[in-house]
């Protein structure tokens, strides 16, 4: 008798389990395979075709969305879960799908030269602090930086050594040698860095790149004959080699004390020029000028063209061509022709437009 | 570019942080997509980029300008592109007689083109023709694929990959139960493929897990597979090279037997049993002849004799 009644409990206990876990099962002939790590689920099942096209096709896919959906929720919620901050959250695994990389993984940095040495030697890194206690201003500051302990640049008093020269600038000279210790350290750290992606770095000079145009070309053989002790002034000229233009100081400056009777003629000049009436600006010579450049361009344009074309298949109707070519060259010289003229104060070309 | 990126020293730590957030990492970024139109658009498509914009902001860039650019002849363009966003996923839109309402899903990989698959629209609802309440921006969404062809033929492979890696977000080590609403479902069905977008809403169910109720909210397409570009096998391999660091580190000398127990396992050196230290007791102690031996009988015995 109680045997009866506990089967007829288990039975009746089963039933109620199912009739719970109906509205969450879903019957598929294939499992679907799960990537909980990317929250994504795949359905190998065959599609039934004919169902798809009796039934309206929203309704098909919203019901077949709805039970992939409902798996993937049921394996989700499998996963454990943790409480963080009053929300329920669950832990998710790592993702198994493999995708591509977005940039090739990183690259150990190969070590530099002083690297290399202090592991030779066995020369440990010693941690330095970054505040030091300094005496004079009785506070702490830092060991390099701005506002630092030793700041050379910022002594008002050097004593002149006894060795040295007394009419030498001694500020100017720390000055210097502190520009000097800047680009060694800039020159070893670009030699690190070319070492490291094995670019060839000559010892002195231009570096060599692919492609060298005539100016790079004349660049260099100007730099190599100026790299001598007297800085080039006995380097003797091949027979047709003309002079390097463009050397020297790009802008000379007046001394601030010289010649005053020059500074004087020079002010009455501008003041002289300032008083006339005559506009500086030659409005109509520089209009004629602007628009020889923009004839001398359209041609040049038009003549690259045509000879291109010509070249190319000779048996087009040359007339079309041209016609093109002529539409677009005054088109584009229409408004190459607006730009200038418009840059100028107000000398615009009304007749031209 | 590489050689400048040496030489330039960053002046601030806003730069430089900026600059180590672009470098390549052990763990990378979210995929940032740039979407692109081409030189002639058609309503649809500039609506269909607005809205997929919209699935992937805030990890988007949604161009304005329209770039007459080919991707399937001159990719050098996107790469530029790329560069400058620091973005590894494009979408590039266009519409020309030939090929109505063109889109073309790419991705990248160290700024050059490793995939791109050209999908044609044939039936599309904007997010704005169905009207009701969306999902927030930036909500991880859950992706189904559908159909046998997402696993028997290549092109629909690669398809498969190219839109997780698109729609999937970033890589979260938890999720919010709650939070979990937007799915988008991918069905491959003769030679097509249906992508609808739909909110989840989870009712009570006896249980602790939720019965899924769906209603359809965003963008839904009819795609049709055009023409694709896919990377060699090398190329392929070399993106989905993934450093040493990631992988998990094996605990040796640990096992599990069937019923969960978990053994360990210790390494000794060789010992000599003879000399070994171990608990002392005074009983089981030697004794130094036949003298000590009586000595202890006759105690045992007048011990017995006691109890007695």
């Amino acid at each position: 008798m109680a045997a009866c009644s506990i089967e007829g409990l288990l039975a009746k206990a089963e039933q109620d389990e199912a009739e719970k876990l109906k509205s969450i099962t879903v019957q598929k002939e294939l499992d679907l395979e799960f990537d909980i790590g990317n929250l994504v689920a795949y359905d190998k099942n065959r599609i039934d075709i004919r169902l798809f096209r009796e039934q309206k096709k929203e309704d098909f896919l919203r019901s077949l969305a709805r039970d992939n959906t409902q798996l993937l929720v049921n394996e989700i919620w499998k996963h454990p879960t943790e409480r963080v901050e009053e929300v329920i959250v669950v832990k998710l695994p790592e993702p198994t799908t493999a995708l591509p990389r977005e940039k090739p993984p990183p690259k150990p940095r190969p070590p530099t030269k002083w690297e290399e040495f202090a592991k030779l030697k066995g020369i440990q890194k010693k941690k330095k602090t970054n505040l030091v206690w300094d005496d004079v201003a009785k506070e702490w500051k830092r060991r390099w930086g701005y506002k630092r302990v030793n700041d050379g640049t910022k002594e008002w008093l050097i004593e002149v050594p006894e060795t040295a020269d007394p009419n030498e600038d001694q500020f100017a000279k720390r000055n210097k040698a502190k520009k000097e210790k800047v680009a060694k350290n800039e020159l070893h750290r670009l030699r690190n860095i070319a070492r490291a992606q094995k670019i060839k770095v000559p010892g002195v000079g231009l570096t060599p790149t692919a492609q060298q145009s005539k100016t790079d070309l004349a660049r260099a053989v100007n730099v190599a004959k100026s790299s001598t002790a007297s800085a080039g002034k006995f380097q003797e000229r091949l027979p047709k080699e003309k002079a390097p233009r463009n050397t020297g100081k790009k802008r000379k400056f007046q001394p601030v004390i010289g010649n005053f009777s020059n500074e004087k003629q020079r002010q009455l000049d501008l003041l002289k020029v300032m008083d006339s009436k005559k506009p500086r600006l030659d409005v109509n010579k520089a209009v004629n000028k602007q628009m020889r450049e923009d004839d001398r361009e359209e041609s040049a344009a038009k003549f690259k063209k045509g000879g291109k074309k010509g070249r190319k298949g000779g048996n087009f109707s040359g007339k079309g061509k041209g016609g093109g070519g002529k539409g677009k060259g005054k088109g584009r010289a229409g408004g190459k022709g607006q730009g200038p003229p418009s840059g100028k104060k107000g000398a615009g070309k009304p007749g031209k437009r | 570019m590489k050689q400048k990126e040496g030489v330039i020293k960053p002046k601030t730590k806003r730069a430089k942080r900026f600059l180590d957030n672009r470098a390549p990492k052990l763990r990378e970024n979210v995929k940032n997509a740039m979407i692109m139109k081409g030189g002639n658009t058609s309503m649809t498509v500039t609506q269909a980029l607005k809205d997929i914009y919209a699935l992937k902001k805030p990890s988007a860039v949604l161009y304005k300008k329209k770039n007459i650019t080919r991707p399937f002849e001159d990719s050098t363009s996107l790469e530029f592109f790329s560069k400058k966003t620091d973005s590894s996923l494009f979408l590039f839109g266009s519409h020309n007689k030939k090929r109505p309402n063109n889109l073309i899903f790419g991705r990248l990989f160290d700024f050059h083109v490793l995939d791109m698959i050209e999908l044609g629209i044939e039936k599309y609802n904007s997010l704005s023709q169905i009207k009701n309440s969306k999902c927030p921006e930036g909500t991880k969404p859950m992706l189904v694929f559908a159909g046998e062809a997402f696993d028997h033929d290549d092109d629909h492979k690669r398809l498969k990959s190219l839109l997780t890696d698109f729609f999937r977000g970033p890589v979260v080590p938890s999720v919010r139960l709650a939070g979990l609403e937007h799915v988008l479902h991918f069905t491959a069905l003769e030679g097509k493929i249906y992508m609808r977008s739909y909110r989840s809403l989870l009712k009570k169910s006896g249980c602790r897990t939720p019965r899924i109720e769906l209603e359809e909210i965003g963008p839904s397409f009819d795609f049709v597979l055009r023409r694709t570009h896919l990377a060699s096998d090398d190329l392929y391999k070399t993106a989905h090279r993934q450093p040493k660091a990631l992988k998990p580190k094996k605990k040796k000398n640990i096992s599990h037997d069937t019923f969960g127990t978990k053994f360990g396992r210790l390494h000794m050196q060789k010992q000599d049993l003879a000399k070994l230290q171990t608990r002392k007791m005074k009983g089981l102690r030697k004794r130094r002849g036949p003298a000590a031996a009586a000595e202890g009988e006759t105690s045992s015995k007048t011990a017995k004799v006691e109890v007695e």
